[in-house]
């Protein structure tokens, strides 16, 4: 049973500006099926009266009040950027020739 | 681009529109974390780990902006939801450092709710589809390229001040049969929005600032058909009058295509200021796949029925309610109250009352000579260096005697050019009505004396010619003289009785 598909691994791929090639594509789709298929056995388990859950922990409504804190400085920001221009994160064009 | 004329357009289409408005909330620190959200601060001044996205931060729920979007779906009569969750919304733009925006995707806070808004006298209903709460974007500055815009940018910067503040989108349940009353309508659904925000005191709802920023939405279907179009998104309509302009160029643009048959593919548009026109966005081919999934850096949130309840009762008095209950104790007209809500003059009007004016007279002030004078500098009207008590206080010196409506036009002058409040400004130019008598007599000697043939009339009981006496003291005293005074005195220098 496959569930992931070269295709889909090419789609993610492409949303994630990963530049894969070709054996690569079929490398990740075996991974990822193996993946996909272990947490799939959760399903197999899960009887009718466990309810799907996206946390591990019982808890809701963990909320902090509306107090401003400390920052960093622009230095502490920008230290790990590539690249600085103003203050500001500089980043590669974002919109290639065609658009 | 071609357009179809408007009046055509809608002989042959039927529009239907859609409304998303994201409403920065003014909470004093950021959604997820302790970062401040002050507008307007050096750039990367105010970020830290968590709206870094820094290896090992956690982001934890602001509480006081999860009441606020709560509250606004309790205006706008919707449901809140018992249990729901963050969603994790991935896409690729650095505009977001952690390369995903934390949204909520099909477990909104609040669903179906509804905001009547009045157009022309007449109420409409615009149903409101969801209220949920994100966080904004950081901002880019697109460097190189001939227009500084996205597009031939050899670059660009980011500030992440803004990253993370909380964001509220609203979005409108499809708004069909408003047929050419679209743009109208549209605007006045946003303006009457950005009235409830106010008066929640949940934002500063300040467009020019991004803080209250629209994408329309806008379909058309040929007259006759019952099977909606392909509809498109514009974004980036920055003010009021923007909506108007922009669901009226959308329509007079999408009517031309499909009247030439063409088909309108379903994307994002920007609005352009300049031209009221706009121009194709993201194609489809780079139409976005998000990806959502339930957030698992946060927990769910559960709102507490008996709080939700205790913030309805404390909701504030909502706009819709208060106008109908100004316009009763103003005792004025639907359609004056409408001017003044249109000029925005609510707020000031029922200030200046609250100073002390009477509403006729605060009124009049505020939607005449106020009104004309910021009509002519382009300014808002509350943003004319005038306050209610100072406007209040010339109505005031109005109603005693001590001024009258020509002097007060030109006190509120001295005010609106810096020249200090009422009371000085009537010192510093000798604005005063004459009530002196014996300054008075003297003036009335003087006319008497020059307009002989008026005087003799008068005294042979034509007293209508009275009038150009009176009007002569007047002229001599430069608009000062008290005029119903000096007509009395000048009949009885005359030996007239009335």
């Amino acid at each position: 049973m496959s569930a992931i598909t070269r295709d889909e691994v090419a789609h993610l791929a492409r949303l994630s500006r990963l530049a894969l090639a070709d054996d690569e594509l079929d490398h990740f789709a075996a991974q990822l099926d193996q993946i996909v298929g272990a947490v799939a056995r959760v399903a197999e388990v899960a009887a009718d009266d466990i309810p799907p859950s996206s946390h591990a922990l019982p808890l809701t409504n963990v909320f902090r009040p509306d107090e401003v804190r400390p920052c960093l400085t622009p230095e502490e920001a920008l230290s790990g950027a590539p690249a600085v221009e103003d203050d500001r994160f500089r980043v590669p064009r974002i919109l290639g020739e065609e658009a | 681009m071609t357009l179809m004329p408007y009046d055509e357009a809608l002989e042959r289409f039927e529009p239907v529109l859609g409304l998303e408005t994201h409403v920065e909330l003014g909470t004093a620190s950021k959604m997820f974390c302790g970062c401040s959200t002050t507008f307007g601060a050096p750039p990367n001044t105010h970020v830290c780990p968590v709206c870094l996205a820094l290896p090992g931060s956690l982001p934890v729920a602001n509480e006081k902006a999860i009441e606020s979007t709560i509250r606004i779906g309790l205006a706008l009569n919707c449901t809140i939801a018992t249990w729901c969750r963050f969603a994790r919304k991935n896409y690729f733009y650095p505009d977001m450092p952690k390369n995903y925006q934390i949204s909520q995707y099909d477990e909104p806070l609040c669903t179906d709710g509804y905001l009547d808004v009045e157009v022309d006298g007449a109420t409409v209903r615009i149903g409101i589809e969801r209220v949920h709460l994100e966080e904004d974007t950081g901002k880019s500055t697109h460097v190189g390229g001939a227009t500084g815009r996205i597009h031939g940018a050899d670059y660009s910067i980011v500030d992440y001040n803004r990253a993370g503040i909380p964001l509220v989108e609203i979005v409108t349940k499809p708004i069909p049969g408003t047929d050419r009353m679209a743009p109208e309508i549209a605007k006045a659904y946003v303006t009457e929005l950005r009235e409830v925000m106010r008066s929640l005191g949940v934002s500063d709802v300040r467009m020019e600032q991004g803080s209250l920023r629209c994408d329309v939405n806008v379909s058309l279907m040929p007259r006759g058909s019952s099977e909606w179009g392909t509809r498109t998104e514009t974004k980036n309509v920055n003010s009021l009058r923007s909506v108007e302009r922009a669901v009226r160029g959308e329509i007079e643009r999408q009517a031309a295509v499909l009247a030439s048959g063409g088909r309108i593919i379903q994307e994002t548009r920007h609005f352009h200021e300049d031209t009221g026109l706009t121009t194709s966005g993201r194609s489809k081919e780079e139409a976005q796949d998000y990806r959502y999934f339930p957030e698992p850096d946060l927990l769910p949130m559960a709102p507490d029925p008996e709080w939700v309840a205790s913030l309805k009762a404390a909701l504030p008095e909502l706009p819709t309610v208060r106008r109908r209950r100004l316009q009763q104790e103003w005792g004025v007209s639907d359609l004056d109250m409408a001017a003044m809500h249109n000029a925005d003059a609510i707020d000031l009007v029922e200030a200046t009352v609250a100073a002390g004016a009477p509403a006729a007279d605060a009124r009049k002030w505020w939607m005449g000579e106020l009104a004309r004078r910021a009509n002519e500098s382009g300014a808002a009207l509350a943003d004319l260096p005038i306050t209610p008590a100072q406007v209040a206080k010339v109505t005031e010196l109005v109603a005693s005697g001590a001024l009258n409506d020509k002097l007060a036009r030109q006190v509120l002058e001295g005010v609106l050019a810096g020249e200090g409040g009422p009371e000085e400004v009537v010192e510093k130019r000798g604005l005063r009505i004459v009530n002196d008598e014996g300054e008075l007599a003297a003036l009335i000697d003087q006319v008497l004396a020059a307009n002989a043939d008026a005087a003799d009339k008068v005294r042979s009981g034509k007293i209508a010619a009275v009038g150009a006496l009176v009007g002569g003291v007047m002229k001599a005293s430069r608009g000062k003289a008290d005029a119903g005074r000096a007509r009395e005195l000048i009949l009885e220098r005359l030996g007239v009785q009335e």
